[in-house]
């Protein structure tokens, strides 16, 4: 099965997919570094070490 | 209002045509007030660097944006639901529903879909007391105001004004995890501001507001009335700012931009108490306008101030909260 390389939908909701990736990706961080904050309690050298520690 | 009493004739008369083109990625944005949006960033920021607690700078960070998008979100659904007077008005005839770039549905769609996002991210990552404040302004916005009080009382600006006045408490509340009376102090200060700052602009908006039969007081009571609740009010806010410098959140910057602005504010209020019809007409709203122009002035300067007296607080050259 072929699919067009470049639907005109695809044209046309060009900045909509770019925005969403862009929000999505966004999202991801977000979520990242509020694990790393919270898991860390802000203090991230002293999480390694504690963890290391555990080991 | 139903998603049925829009149509596509009324969107057609004022976005110039009767088809709903392809919504862009900016039209979404547009949705969540932008503008609006800046002052209720603004004012959550302040309210949570004025807390007088440290919070990790990132969920800092989070708090503030779920804040913004909890604001946002009602946005959304306030365009949800005056879609059909938004048409009718010509400064609100450009926004994406009546422009016909996105659907009644989208709007409400993605005005729930970030309602449910920032209430639940603002939890997570702070406290659930201020995402049941954050969820309780947004209810308070779209419900309380838009769907049933707008329409029905002249003291629409006055109720609207409570819900963008949550902010500085929402962010105060997700340091603290409580409300204060200096939190307090934030929200009636923007609650007090809002009827001269929206009556000033009804002043020289009028034929919107008639044609869109919103019960605005300039309809209902009169010009004349107008005027006068424009400087009871502005009496009423100076007051309250000046009874500020007397709390925690009166520093040496706070008390002199109060002053000031407060004394150009109510000299503001009086000239256009004083003023009738034919004399505003003559110089087109000209003390209106500038009126309106301070007001938006007023509001970020004296949160600006909160800040910087707060930052003198950090360093020791003023008395902490």
């Amino acid at each position: 099965m072929n699919f067009r390389p470049e639907h005109e939908l695809h044209t046309r909701r060009f900045s909509r997919n770019i925005g969403l990736g862009l929000v999505l990706a966004a999202f991801v961080a977000l979520i990242f570094g509020l694990t790393v904050v919270k898991i860390t309690e802000g203090d991230v050298a002293r999480a390694i070490a504690g963890a290391s520690s555990n080991e | 209002m139903t998603d049925a009493s829009i149509t596509s004739s009324n969107l057609g008369t004022a976005g110039g045509s009767s088809v709903i083109s392809e919504a862009q990625f900016r039209d979404f944005y547009e949705l969540l007030k932008p503008r609006v949006m800046r002052l209720v960033v603004f004012t959550g920021l302040v309210g949570l660097i004025a807390a007088p607690a440290p919070i990790h700078p990132f969920v800092g960070f989070v708090a503030v944006l779920c804040i913004a998008i909890g604001g946002g979100a009602a946005g959304a659904l306030n365009m949800w639901w005056d879609a059909d007077i938004d048409a009718i008005m010509k400064r609100t005839s450009k926004r994406p529903i009546p422009a016909g770039k996105v659907t009644l549905q989208e709007a409400r769609g993605l005005g729930f879909a970030l309602s449910g996002f920032s209430v639940m991210m603002l939890g997570l990552a702070t406290n659930w007391f201020a995402a049941g404040l954050l969820a309780f302004t947004i209810f308070f916005y779209v419900v309380i105001y838009t769907i049933w009080l707008k329409r029905i009382t002249p003291q629409n600006i006055v109720i609207g004004g409570a819900a963008g006045a949550f902010p500085p408490m929402v962010g105060w509340a997700a340091v603290t995890g409580d409300v204060s009376f200096e939190s307090f102090l934030m929200f009636a200060l923007i609650f007090m501001w809002t009827p001269p700052h929206f009556w000033a602009l009804a002043l020289f908006t009028r034929s919107d507001y008639d044609n869109a039969s919103i019960p605005m007081l300039t309809v209902t009571h009169g010009r004349k009335s107008t005027r006068k609740h424009i400087l009871a009010y502005t009496v009423l806010l100076a007051a309250l700012a000046f009874g500020m410098c007397f709390t925690g959140l009166g520093g040496p910057v706070f008390i002199t931009t109060a002053i000031i602005l407060n004394a150009l504010f109510l000299k503001g209020a009086w000239t256009i108490w004083q003023r009738d019809e034919r004399q505003s007409e003559a110089d087109n709203f000209l003390a209106e306008r500038k009126f309106f122009k301070l007001s938006l002035l007023y509001l970020f300067v004296h949160f600006g101030a909160i800040v910087i007296d707060c930052g003198l607080a950090q360093v020791g050259l003023w008395g902490v909260l």
